[in-house]
């Protein structure tokens, strides 16, 4: 029996990198959207530009389950180098459609899928003499004859093309052209649509699509930087990239065309830093984006940063380490790298956004808490959330809101102080007054410095003082904490002795995770960490369980270890749900790991088996 | 002890400059250095170059790195911002700072360690982008610091304090420089004042990346025989190019010497360098002549000093960038932020 679904289905796309395959499948992405048919995008890419492996994924999901679900119904493979893994890939039952303008040997296809041979590249030769185009309108000509097999609103693709070539409306007929021979193929050759198709819904709502990357990008022009120095690094690139693009359009004087902005390509990720420490010392908002080897060349910085109480933002998109690792795969691997960054007792604060909605927030209020509370502000994203196109609800700004510039001393103000001390605690919650350099002829200045200080910022390495400091520095981090963005903890509807902490790009799958537990008969109580230093609201949700489970991706448990390091938690009652083979956590993994735990603690007293 | 501040008070007649500052404005905390230290000297100059110029010292922001050299802006300036950063990251955090507001004068302070070692990267990559800024390098030869290591601008062949020979080729940090695209560069010795301030002033008074590379012996691990920068051998090998005088636009401009003799720049701000020629074939203005003159006289086993090379139309940093005038760290809400209409337009065009 082939498989039979509406709306609830993963298919996927093998392709060559550099192949024009990209934009054709985000196009048939955006079409299931614009069918109000929620769906899930991702790219699994190589680090290489062109010749290599890479995979589209899009979940189609009625129910709205945005996280990876494991396993592809429908497979279009088109590489013929991963041919044999992607078939062997298919869900029993599932369909495999690939270019049949080569006979495939005999005996090699496997008999439990549905096999759809299209011969493009015949379709394609027949067409087309340019071999560029050949190439290129392959992948349009397959989106069309996909439209007929899965019953695809085509006026939605033909819409598409019209939006994509706007301003080069000679593209668009050709492209309509070549979607109408696929389709018009599949139509007279198959019995469409397969068991596998979609329908208009109204699930999407008011949702946009959007790259975490590009949304805390936008996050930054909203969140007031003027300054941004980077490093190229996958997967962070585009966050500086999509910067640079939206002060283009947002970010010029209208009456003299100038700059509200500098972007400066730096020689390293150690410059990039010291720049946004620099121009962040001298009242400029600024911000770099990296991944985690450029954090580790930024360590000293960081320190120097925090010990001397100057803002900054890092938005450390992850991806695989450690060393090199896989620069082209996702994991949340630098927690306890960024939150004790660096030599000597440090500790420095984290937000960890859920999708790119939450990007723009965090991004957009990083540059308050940063200058609030006169220290590195680190925004957690990852190569999942970061480079793949996500559902989220539309990005949101308050009109009445200004930039909280923190505890900033004007000239007027210097002239009311009776005694200005850079590092003295006024007001006792922990942060001292600045100034900003040229601010008053005769009052205010001080000499910033990595070395021990005493209140007004004199070099000193009198033990007690140096102490009085460090332990202002502690007590900042509980400023810190009622300021971030609080937990969020989703209770069942029966009590339960378990609970799960989870954060960042694990969430979808971790919604959908607990629905499926659910329906084994296992109640959580859910919490979602979302910044460290950790608010008391996780020591509480932990104290209310018996035991915790803390879904995260990477091997080590790094959340774990910080919640054990800071709340003091016996290790014991923390139970680590590890996925860090690059891929995107998937509700699958995390339901059938925690419920096989589960099961295991489910001991049914024997006389009630017996009877 | 850096915390021992200098006694305010002073003789009622110490000369005021025009905006009525005394030297003693332009003083800070007393040095920690060796007594003798070539890098005192540096401070004084720069101390002096201020006062003549009539700088408000809060209008100055003073940056470093880390080493011997990186602790001198504690030591002059006082009523400036000072900012002593990484080991060889000046360059960077002055950048930033640059970035951030166009308006002030940037000093940074570095040494032969933390540029043309650790930072030679960033020394580099900031002279490129034409950071608006006096970038002066106080260079010993030596890390006076740890005690008497060779830096990357020893000589070759040269001896250390404990007898050891150099047998790495030397980093010369004008000619990198040159070779970079600094628009005003120019070296000179601690030990000759007279050279030195109207060199700082120049290069204070110049848009564009302003590098000086300062020879300045050190006293405790670098002044024996066979090192090839001691007070001795400097005097002995020092080849003036030219000797300087900066005049302030506004002032009269008055020349005394010799006709032909003279070449006068006049910078963006007005500011007329006059350029009193002991070298009669150096042309400050041939950046290509100024290389080849150095390596010549380098060849010979002479150190050039003077102003080398000056660019008077450079353009900086923030003139590429085509940046506002206002400072960017002035710009408020309003100015910044593009409000929630057109975040509305950004959210229908991702639908």
């Amino acid at each position: 029996m082939p498989l039979t679904a509406v709306n609830d289905f993963v298919i996927r796309f093998a392709n060559v990198n550099g192949s024009g395959s990209a934009s054709a499948n985000e196009m048939f992405a955006r079409a299931i959207m614009r069918m109000g048919i929620p769906m899930s995008p991702r790219n699994v890419f190589p680090s290489n530009i062109q010749g290599l492996p890479t995979w589209y994924e899009i979940r189609v999901t009625e129910a709205g389950h945005l996280g990876a679900r494991g396993g592809t119904d429908f497979m279009v493979a088109m590489n013929p180098q991963t041919f044999n893994a992607d078939v062997a890939s298919i869900e029993p039952d599932g369909y495999l459609v690939y270019d049949s303008t080569r006979a495939m040997p005999p005996g090699k296809m496997r008999t439990d899928i549905n096999v759809i041979g299209l011969p493009l590249t015949a379709i394609c030769n027949k067409e087309y003499t340019d071999p560029r185009q050949r190439q290129l309108f392959k992948n349009i000509i397959c989106i069309g004859a996909l439209s007929a097999l899965l019953d695809m609103d085509f006026a939605e693709l033909e819409k598409l093309v019209g939006e994509q070539y706007k301003g080069k409306e000679k593209l668009i007929a050709p492209n309509v052209h070549a979607l109408h021979l696929g389709r018009e193929y599949a139509q007279a050759n198959f019995s469409c649509p397969l068991g596998l198709r979609l329908k208009r819904s109204d699930k999407v709502g008011d949702r946009i699509l959007i790259e975490g990357n590009a949304a805390a990008a936008l996050g930054a022009v909203y969140g007031g930087a003027t300054v941004c120095a980077w490093y190229p690094i996958t997967p962070s690139s585009s966050v500086a990239e999509g910067f640079t693009r939206y002060c283009k359009k947002f970010r010029h004087d209208p009456d003299s065309g100038q700059a509200r902005y500098a972007i400066v390509q730096a020689e390293d990720e150690i410059a990039s830093i010291g720049m946004v420490i620099g121009a962040s010392w001298n009242g400029a908002r600024a911000f770099t984006a990296t991944s985690g080897p450029g954090i580790s060349l930024m360590q000293e910085f960081l320190g120097f940063a925090y010990f001397a109480e100057i803002p900054a933002v890092i938005i450390d998109v992850q991806r695989a380490g450690p060393s090199t690792g896989m620069p082209t795969r996702t994991q949340q691997c630098d927690l306890i790298n960024c939150a004790y960054a660096s030599h000597g007792d440090t500790k420095h604060v984290l937000l960890l956004p859920e999708d790119a909605a939450e990007a723009f927030d965090f991004t957009a209020s990083s540059f308050d808490y940063a200058d609030r509370l006169q220290t590195p502000v680190f925004v957690m994203l990852d190569l999942d959330i970061g480079m793949n196109h996500r559902l989220c609800r539309p990005l949101k700004w308050d009109d009445t809101k200004t930039y909280d510039r923190g505890k900033v001393l004007s000239a007027e103000d210097l002239d009311k102080v009776k005694d200005f001390g850079r590092y003295t605690d006024v007001d006792g919650d922990a942060i001292p007054y600045r100034t900003y350099p040229g601010t008053h002829p005769t009052k205010g200045t001080f000499f910033t410095r990595g070395t021990s200080h005493d209140g007004r910022a004199k070099y000193s390495e009198n033990g007690a003082i140096y102490v009085e400091g460090m332990q202002r520095l502690l007590r900042k981090q509980d400023t810190a904490k009622e300021l971030l963005p609080k937990p969020l903890r989703t209770n069942a509807d029966k009590p339960t002795r378990f609970g799960v902490i989870y954060y960042g790009s694990t969430a979808p799958a971790m919604d959908e995770a607990a629905e499926m537990l659910a329906s084994r008969g296992h109640t959580l109580n859910l919490m979602r960490v979302r910044a460290f230093p950790f608010h008391q609201d996780v020591a509480s949700f932990i104290a209310d369980h018996d035991f915790v489970f803390v879904v995260e991706q990477n091997r080590d448990a790094q959340l774990r270890s910080l919640i054990v390091n800071e709340l003091d938690i016996d290790p014991v009652r923390l139970v680590p749900i590890l996925h860090y083979d690059g891929t995107s956590i998937t509700a699958r993994f995390i339901s059938g790991t925690i419920g096989d735990r589960l099961d295991a603690l489910k001991v049914t007293p024997l006389r009630k088996a017996m009877s | 002890m850096t915390y021992l501040a200098k006694p305010k008070f002073h003789h009622p007649s110490l000369p005021k400059n025009a905006i009525g500052f005394t030297r003693r404005d332009y003083e800070a905390s007393t040095s920690t250095l060796c007594a003798g230290c070539g890098h005192d000297s540096i401070s004084a100059a720069i101390i002096e170059a201020a006062f003549e110029l009539s700088i408000e010292p809060h209008r100055v922001a003073k940056i470093s790195g880390i080493g011997c050299s990186s602790k001198t802006p504690d030591y002059f300036l006082g009523a400036s911002h000072g900012f002593n950063s990484v080991h060889g990251r000046m360059p960077s955090v002055l950048t930033g700072a640059n970035l951030a507001n166009r308006d002030l004068i940037y000093l940074g302070v570095s040494g032969d360690g933390d540029s043309a070692s650790i930072g030679f990267g960033q020394f580099a990559h900031a002279l490129r982008r034409g950071v608006n800024m006096v970038y002066i390098v106080e260079n010993n030869g030596v890390y006076g610091l740890t005690k008497g290591q060779f830096s990357a601008t020893a000589d070759r062949g040269s001896k250390s304090k404990k007898g050891v020979f150099n047998t790495d080729n030397s980093i010369d940090l004008v000619s990198i420089a040159l070779q970079l695209g600094a628009t005003f560069v120019a070296r000179s010795f601690s030990g000759d004042k007279s050279q030195l301030v109207p060199l700082i002033k120049a290069a204070i008074q110049h848009r564009g990346a302003a590098f000086i590379d300062v020879i300045s012996p050190c006293i405790a691990f670098n002044n024996h025989a066979g090192s090839t920068k001691s007070l001795e051998y400097v005097r002995a090998h020092n080849e003036a190019v030219n000797a300087l005088d900066v005049m302030i636009g506004r002032d009269p401009i008055t020349v005394n010497y010799a006709p032909g003799k003279v070449v006068s720049v006049t910078q963006h701000d007005g500011t007329v360098l006059n350029l009193r020629k002991i070298n009669d074939e150096y042309d400050p203005g041939d950046r290509l002549a100024a290389m080849n003159f150095l390596q010549k006289h380098a060849a010979l086993g002479q150190i050039v000093t003077g102003l080398l090379y000056v660019d008077s139309e450079a353009d900086d940093l923030h003139s590429n960038f085509n940046t506002v005038s206002t400072p960017l760290n002035q710009l408020d809400t309003a100015a910044l932020c593009p409000g929630s209409v057109t975040l509305e337009t950004i959210n229908d065009s991702l639908r």
